[in-house]
Order: structure tokens, then sequence, then C-alpha cells
């Protein structure tokens, strides 16, 4: 059965100013949503707050995945039960390799004792290489990323392909973009967009928060949410993006009273 | 067992089956010791050349620790000249030489044939001071590590009442003498250890490599014990000949009842190659005097400091890296993790010589804390009297990213996989530059260690 992540009048704070104000949401396995919001609308405080980050004080509501709820775990266990965060801003960690932080992470996501890991509870390294090398393969990720350190020295581009990459490794049940467009060049978004949409199946439910709607050129989505002041004050499909696309988001700020 | 003090009485009682001259460098030595106060009763740092404002802020930390050491509490080792060396079962091809000590008292020594072959020297000091006492005359506590010198760091020295402590009654330790042209790819080992209780530990290392002569040294300094007190007063020199290619790491790993205090000073001279790899993680007090003289032009030396201090533990170091000829090179990169209410104070100096024109010399110290109640000093020093010199200097001390951590946790890590993640990130612009890989896993084991233990 299709697992949901639904959101309930949640309200958000950072460093006691309150930012999310009564959200509700619902994305099902299987299905692409994309919430559009202009600067400053909560987009990426939405984002962490829903992963754990413990600076985004959550203040009242709930997030239910799967019958758990969310907020009481620490966001290892949000990971684990099948919550992904594609950072807008991915952090650097020096010294740190893509494949060997990356053996932990799958390893710590499948659960000890999976599938055959070994008594350290990692997956076996051949295993591993076997699937990472299939992966970056399938993204046209370049075989020397596995090498390099954590988004350490890398361009734009390399960051969100590395946080695409860790996507197809974990496998999440639920997977947030957090502006994975933002700051790329039109054929980085292509890349970008192409390799999420090789991704996209029965198994993944997909939360696409974005300023621009350049991505959903590649990833089509069903579901269309507009975020202003903290909430979701309009919720449709396709034809959204037209309207946002052709009249920006005055109208809909004015039809809401809302200030900008 | 029986036990020794610093005592002239005593002094005597291990000069007596030495040669005369080493009586009199002993007594030298003695006198000195004698005349200096304890380091701690002076506001000043005697073992820093230069004492600023700066400098006397982390000089009270190291003070108010001292308070509590009492020399006299610890013993060092009744000389035993009937332990006769078993040998030690080691397989050839990875390592070419053995020496096992315990308690300042040499337990095994082996020599691989491929050193008996080439003519290397490898033995226990005492043994070494009978069979090679010209080397030792003109080598030992005479050029790297004395009471006197004209060299800049050497000030440190002249002062440091331990390192007078350390010439008067030095006990154990090795010399290691490689002959010109010879070259030994393989690692020799070296272990010394301390079990009992209020031992006092005065080894000596001596790494002599003559021109154009390879040789890698890894040496490891443990407490067998978790809770044996103890007190090492120790000195390590090491000799790069013209030409020659010297790799040296040492592995301190006393226990957390240790007092640690110990000059290091390596001679490279023209056209050597120094690697000098210091790793630590023991000791309640450690007091470490590291110095590199780059004596020939065309001399290189890489120094490599990592070191991962928790619960109480104070670890103090100064470095130099002395530039005296033209054309000499210099790169040193130190890495300390402090967890619990570890503190550290790190002062390194850069000197360059008028003579040493066309010099490159780096410095870095980096300082990653796990906990809010750790303590890192840092103070980089330059002093430059050459005009064509390329320096660069920079230190940092930092807690632990909590945007690294919480992205690590994102992808399902916990807290403590975060965080040993980004410890061993941290200590891995030193690892990749230590050359040999066998170190680099127990390097990284003693880490795994100190990250687990609270």
């Amino acid at each position: 059965m299709s697992k949901d992540l639904t959101i309930k009048d949640l309200h958000i704070s950072v460093q006691g100013n309150p930012i999310i104000k009564g959200l509700n949401l619902s994305v099902q396995q299987g299905e692409i949503h994309a919430l559009m919001g202009p600067n400053g609308s909560g987009k990426s405080t939405l984002a962490k707050g829903l992963m754990g980050h413990p600076l985004y004080e959550v203040d009242s509501g709930e997030v239910i995945f799967d019958g758990v709820d969310v907020l009481e775990l620490e966001p290892n266990e949000r990971a684990k039960l099948g919550l992904f965060l594609a950072f807008q801003y991915p952090t650097a960690i020096p010294g740190v390799s893509l494949a060997n932080f990356l053996r932990l992470a799958v390893s710590a996501v499948r659960g000890k004792g999976a599938n055959g890991s070994e008594k350290d509870g990692l997956i076996p390294m051949r295993e591993f290489r076997r699937e990472l090398r299939e992966k970056m393969q399938q993204l046209g990720v370049d075989d020397s990323f596995a090498r390099r350190y954590l988004n350490d020295g890398f361009s734009g581009g390399e960051m969100k392909r590395a946080e695409i990459l860790q996507l197809a490794m974990l496998e999440p049940k639920i997977a947030i973009l957090d502006e994975t467009d933002s700051g790329l060049d039109i054929d980085a978004v292509r890349i970008v967009g192409e390799s999420v949409s090789q991704l996209i199946g029965p198994d993944l439910g997909v939360l696409i928060i974005t300023h621009y709607p350049r991505l959903l050129d590649y990833i089509r989505p069903q579901f269309v949410h507009i975020l202003l002041d903290g909430r979701v004050v309009e919720s449709g499909g396709w034809e959204l993006t037209q309207v946002l696309e052709a009249e920006g988001y005055d109208p809909i700020r004015e039809k809401h009273g809302i200030d900008e | 067992m029986q036990k020794g003090d610093f005592s002239k009485e005593f002094l005597e009682k291990i000069a007596a089956t030495e040669p005369q001259w080493m009586r009199e460098k002993r007594l030298e030595a003695y006198a000195l010791y004698e005349s200096l106060p304890m380091p701690h009763t002076t506001k000043d740092d005697v073992w820093r050349r230069t004492v600023d404002m700066r400098t006397q802020d982390y000089w009270r930390r190291t003070r108010r620790h001292l308070r509590s050491f009492a020399v006299d509490r610890y013993h060092p080792s009744v000389p035993n000249g009937a332990v006769s060396p078993e040998d030690v079962d080691y397989n050839e091809a990875e390592t070419a030489g053995v020496l096992v000590q315990v308690d300042g008292q040499r337990q095994h020594t082996s020599d691989s044939e491929i050193l008996k072959e080439k003519g290397v020297y490898f033995a226990d000091l005492h043994t070494a001071l009978q069979a090679q006492p010209e080397l030792f005359r003109s080598y030992f506590m005479n050029k790297a590590v004395t009471l006197e010198t004209a060299l800049k760091s050497g000030n440190i020295a002249q002062r440091n009442k331990f390192d007078a402590l350390h010439g008067a009654f030095w006990q154990g330790g090795y010399l290691l003498h490689v002959p010109k042209g010879v070259r030994v790819e393989v690692p020799l080992r070296v272990y010394i250890r301390m079990s009992e209780a209020e031992q006092a530990d005065l080894s000596h290392t001596l790494i002599i490599a003559e021109e154009g002569s390879q040789v890698v040294v890894l040496e490891d300094n443990l407490s067998t014990t978790p809770d044996a007190s103890g007190f090492h007063s120790g000195a390590v020199e090491i000799f790069a000949g013209q030409n020659a290619n010297v790799t040296y790491v040492q592995v301190q790993r006393w226990n957390r009842h240790v007092w640690n205090f110990a000059s290091h000073r390596a001679m490279v001279a023209r056209d050597a190659q120094l690697c000098w790899v210091t790793a630590m993680f023991g000791g309640r007090l450690n007091k470490i005097n590291q110095a590199v003289v780059l004596e020939g032009a065309g001399g290189n030396a890489k120094m490599l400091g990592l070191a991962f201090t928790d619960a109480r533990q104070h670890l103090d170091v100064s470095t130099a890296q002395e530039h005296v000829s033209p054309h000499t090179f210099s790169d040193l990169l130190y890495r300390t993790v402090l967890k619990d209410r570890a503190q550290s104070a790190w002062g390194g100096n850069i000197y360059v010589y008028p003579s040493a024109n066309h010099t490159d010399a780096y410095q870095k110290n980096d300082n990653l804390l796990l906990s809010e109640r750790a303590h890192a000093d840092t103070l980089p020093g330059l002093e430059i009297q050459a005009h064509e010199v390329r320096c660069t200097h920079g230190a940092t001390a930092g807690k632990i990213d909590a945007e690294q951590v919480f992205y690590l946790m994102s992808r399902g890590l916990s807290y403590t996989e975060a965080e040993k993640l980004i410890v061993e990130g941290f200590f891995e612009p030193v690892m990749e530059r230590i050359p040999l890989e066998s170190v680099r896993e127990e390097l990284n084991t003693s880490i795994t260690r100190k990250l687990v233990t609270s």
C-alpha cells in the first residue's frame, strides 16, 4: 500500500519568528507535488523543519508519515522511515569521500542485518560499489565523484547532482527537493531535471519546492500548491504554473490580502 | 622491584658502567637541572622563546596543571644489565627490525638479516654506548637536543629543566645508524612501554641517517595499564644526512595518568628529506617542544601532527621550523580534536635566517572542539630575516559544525556516527600525507577508541 506524508496545521518558527503559519499538505508515494512560492514565503523553513533541523522550532501541528508522528523523531530516524531532503545548499564535509559517506548512509537507512550486511553493519563493499557505479552511470555522473570529498569545492551543478545521486542510492519513499534548480544555468537545470525524472515511479513521492517553474518542464507535477506567508493558499494542477508564469504572485497576494 | 630516584647518588650508580665522558656529561646536566627552577614557578613560559600577552594566557593553564606535578613521586629504573634480549617473531617482509622496551629496560631486540647485511646498527642505547662510543659521543645531546645552542629555538632548551633532567638521568631508548648509501625500505618498529605505577621513563631516540641513506621508523609509546601513573622525560634526535630520506612516526599512547615532557629535534642536511609524523592521544599533561632545523640547502621537512585529547587532558606543544640555509622547504600541519574538558595550547614559529633566501615555509594548526567545555589556544608566529621567502601560516579553532551534523543525520547517520565521520574528515589532510597504510590504520583505531570512550 502506498504511504503518505500528511502535514496538518503546521507552525514553525525560527529564533522566535513564526515562518510557517498553519500549513496543510499531503503527499503520497507515487505522486509529484510542486510547492511554489516567492522568496521569504517559508519554503526552506518547511523543508528543514520537515527533516528535523534543530534550529527550526515546530510550535504546533502534525506531520504524520505512514502512521508515525515524524515530529518526535531525530533527523536520522526520519531518514530511516523513508524521508529525504535534497538540500538547497548542501553542506561540505571536507576529508570525507562521497563513496565512504554514502556507504554509511545506505547501510544506516537499510538497517543493520539487511540483505547480507557485514558484521560492522555495513553493506558489503563489493555490492555497494556495484550499486553506486550503476546509479552513477544511470545519472550520467562522472566516476571521479565517488572519491571526491563530499560537496567540498563542488560547483553548484555538481552539488545538486550529488544530492540526486544520494536520492537514488537511499531510495526514499518521499523526497523533498528544496530549490534544487536554484543557482543553476539552463543546462544544469536540464541535467538535474532529467536525472530526477529517471527516478520517478510508483514508489517515490516527490515534493518539489521551487521559486521558478523551470525544473517543472522536466518533472511534470500532478499537483501544484502556492505558498504565501507560511500557508498553502492555492492548490491545483499544472494550470496553476501557467497562471504564475503569466501573472506572477501579485494577483494571488492581492486575492488573499497578503502584503509583500 | 628496586627503584631509583633523581639524586646524585643514583646518577653515579647509572654512570658507573659508562665511559667517563658520559658520566661528566650527566653531571653537567645534573648541575643545570639543580640550578633551574621548576618551570611553573615562574610567570613566563620558559619553554617559549617569545612571551607575549597571548602566550601568557595559555601558559597560565599549563602552570595550573603543573602545580600538581611532583617529580620526586616518580622513580627511574635501576639499570639491570642482566636482561638478555629475546628474539621476537615478526615478518621480515613488513618489518626490518624490532625493539621492545618496558619501564626503561630493553626486553627484546631483533634485527632482520637485511639490517645485518647492510651494516645498519640498531640497538638499545646502553648497548650502543658500549659498542658505538664514537658515534655516541659525536651526536648524543651534542647537536640537536642540547643544553646550550646558538639556534633560535634552542634558547628554549637552554633553560628547560626537563631537558637537563633527561640529560642527567636518561635511560633506555635506542640508536639507529644507517650507513652511507644504505636504503632500508621496510620500516623498523620500536615499542616503548610503561607498566609499573610511578615509573619514570627517560628514553632517548637517536636516529642517524648518513648521506644518501633511507629509513622508516615507527615508534610507539604506550602504557600497558590504563591507570598506572607515570612520568616521561624524553628526547628525540634525528639526523637526516645529505640527500638522506627519513620517515619517523611517533605515536604517543600513554594513559591519562602520565606526565609527558619531551624535546624533539631534527637536523636536516643538504637535499635531505624528512617526513615526521607525531600522533598524540595520551598523557595527563603533555609539554612537547618539537623543532626541525634545515641546515643544508635544498633540505625538505614535512611535519605532520595529529592529536586527540579528552577528559581533562592538557596538551601543550611548541613547534619551530628553523631555516638556516637557502632553498629549504618546510611544511607543518597540526590538527587537534578536543573532547570533554580537554585543553590544548599550540605555539608554532617559523624562523628564517638572513642566510636562508628562497625559503618556502608553511605552518597550519587547526582545532576541532567536540564539547562546549574543551578549550584550544593557538598561536602561529613568524620571524623572517631573509628577503626572498614564501611563508604562510594560519590557525583555526572551531566547534563541530551543527549544519554538518544535520546534513549527515538527514542521511540516516546517528549523531555519534556523524561526529565520527566529521572527525575522520578533519584528520584526513594529515592522514593522506602519511605514506604508510599500516600507520594510518593504527591511528584510525586509536581515533575510534577516543570517540567511543566517555
